[in-house]
């Protein structure tokens, strides 16, 4: 069983519109590798030029952020969902 | 006549239509308004703004509509109050307060920013608007989206002080507290974006928005007689306002609005339990640390702010600094304030009065230069932060031997 991932809607024209997909890796570096393999430009749009998550991508395993866990070296495992998710202002 | 050209990526600059967007899809950058700068120099003068309405609309050329104004017709243009006797406890000349604590009609800067936000979603052909909330927010959209007529959609961190559940429940929204934090919320929110066509005021409708923050800065400047203030000291939450603050009084400054030349530093003031913007600054960290907040500023807490690197920025540009307040230092500012300017504010206006007073004895902020400080909120809805720091009355029995006898035994002098 592999790792959902949720897709937010600036990147679905890269995945035909699906907001979900589903990828087999080992932490979040690996599963960014996959998605690029799968649908080629997303990791241009997620990460920066040196390979770390953009600043204003956050992403969540299971719900709570990688910057509080082990950021991209964060383990996920069969079953997990991963959302990426833009930074959204309020208050 | 609009003067809004289009949306902007605030990180490379890539340009989109003016339409319900909020993220770069290349890069993942917040969406900016761009305006008309040239046409609008043409047009905007002192006069033209004086000559307008007693609200927020005054600066409307300034605001990204299309069209006529939809909600807010009351908002804004609060009291700038010359705050001398605050001013003397702190060992300042020239101190004010600007005032949003009374802004119509749910007593917080809020109100600004959804006026606008409704405004646009109104053009945007949206029924139906919503939000995630630390609570004032929660409050403008369903005051302002009752009187305009929208369907309304309120989601907020359940553990909300009770004033803001009741004064957001009572205007008969759809409101939904979730289990967790505003981060928790805001991500829930995200998603919930994604799928429903609605107008969200923070998310897809953020770039509007957010611009209706600007309308504190032009009003202090107007207020002061068309100049500048040599410091602002104002709360950061996502660090938005801020941002709009440096932005309106660079826009005054670039249509020659302005007395004088804009030299301006804003101030940034969090919350202990809740201060990754002034951490990073403060600590000159490249990157923002989100947290998980634990503050009495519950109008403050979030934990992973979406507009703070360009806090930092703007800290940066203008010179200015930030400073972390305790729970305790935001009651007594809270307390200082009413006590001296009999304005009772909420508790990030706590957090604003308590970092001007850290700033003001640690010199970073001069003695006898003007300073202004942004009171965003009213201190009506925050009550339970403050009912243990502020006595109890005294209790006496219908007669005039008991009033003299309990009143000299707590001490009063008659």
């Amino acid at each position: 069983m592999p790792v959902k991932v949720r897709i937010p809607t600036p990147l679905q024209k890269l995945t035909s519109n699906k907001d979900e997909v589903e990828v087999i890796a080992g932490n979040i570096k690996e599963l960014i590798v996959e998605l690029e393999k799968s649908f080629p430009g997303m990791k241009d749009r997620l990460c920066d030029e040196t390979g770390k998550v953009r600043r204003f991508v956050n992403v969540y395993l299971n719900e709570e952020d990688i910057r509080f866990l082990s950021q991209e070296e964060t383990a996920v495992k069969d079953g997990d969902q991963v959302s990426i998710i833009p930074a959204i202002a309020g208050g | 006549m609009s003067y809004m050209l289009g949306l902007k990526c605030r990180e490379c600059d890539r340009e989109y239509p003016k339409e319900a967007l909020y993220v770069c899809e290349y890069c993942f950058g917040s969406l900016e308004v761009s305006y008309d700068y040239k046409a609008l120099a043409k047009k905007v003068t002192r006069k033209t703004i004086e000559a307008g309405p007693k609200s927020l609309w005054r600066y409307r050329d300034l605001l990204p509509i299309d069209g006529e104004p939809a909600a807010g017709y009351y908002s804004g243009f609060t009291p700038l109050v010359k705050a001398d006797i605050l001013g003397k406890e702190l060992g300042v000349k020239e101190l004010y307060v600007k005032d949003d604590s009374v802004c119509h009609p749910t007593c917080s800067f809020k109100d600004r920013v959804v006026a606008v936000a409704l405004s646009r979603a109104r053009e945007l052909k949206f029924d139906t608007v919503a939000c995630a909330s630390t609570g004032n927010l929660a409050n403008a959209v369903a005051a302002h989206a009752a009187w305009a007529g929208f369907k309304r959609f309120i989601f907020i961190p359940a553990n909300l002080e009770i004033a803001k559940i009741v004064g957001t429940l009572v205007y008969s929204p759809n409101l939904i507290a979730v289990d967790g934090n505003y981060d928790d919320v805001n991500r829930l929110c995200a998603e919930i974006a994604a799928k429903y066509r609605w107008g969200f005021v923070n998310i897809n409708i953020r770039a509007y928005y957010a611009e209706g923050s600007k309308t504190l800065g032009f009003e202090i400047a107007e207020q002061l007689g068309w100049k500048a203030p040599a410091h602002i000291v104002a709360p950061a939450a996502s660090g938005s306002l801020v941002t709009k603050i440096w932005k309106s009084l660079k826009e005054f400054d670039k249509l020659g609005l302005l007395e004088g030349e804009l030299r301006t530093k804003v101030h940034l003031a969090q919350a202990e339990g809740c201060s990754p913007i002034a951490t990073a600054f403060l600590g000159n960290h490249d990157a923002i640390k989100p947290v998980k907040p634990s503050t009495i500023a519950k109008s403050l807490a979030i934990g992973n702010p979406a507009d703070g690197y360009y806090a930092i920025d703007v800290l940066k540009q203008s010179g200015g600094t930030a400073g972390i307040v305790s729970d305790d230092e935001i009651r007594e500012g809270i307390k200082l304030l009413a006590r001296t300017e009999g304005i009772f504010t909420e508790t990030a206006g706590g957090v604003t009065v308590a970092v001007a007073k850290k700033l003001i004895d640690e010199g970073k902020i001069p003695s006898d230069e003007s300073i202004v400080l942004a009171i965003t909120g009213n201190g009506m809805k925050t009550q339970e932060a403050i009912r243990e720091a502020v006595g109890k009355p005294i209790h006496i029995a219908p007669s005039l031997s008991s009033f003299e006898a309990e009143v000299l035994k707590a001490g009063c002098k008659l």
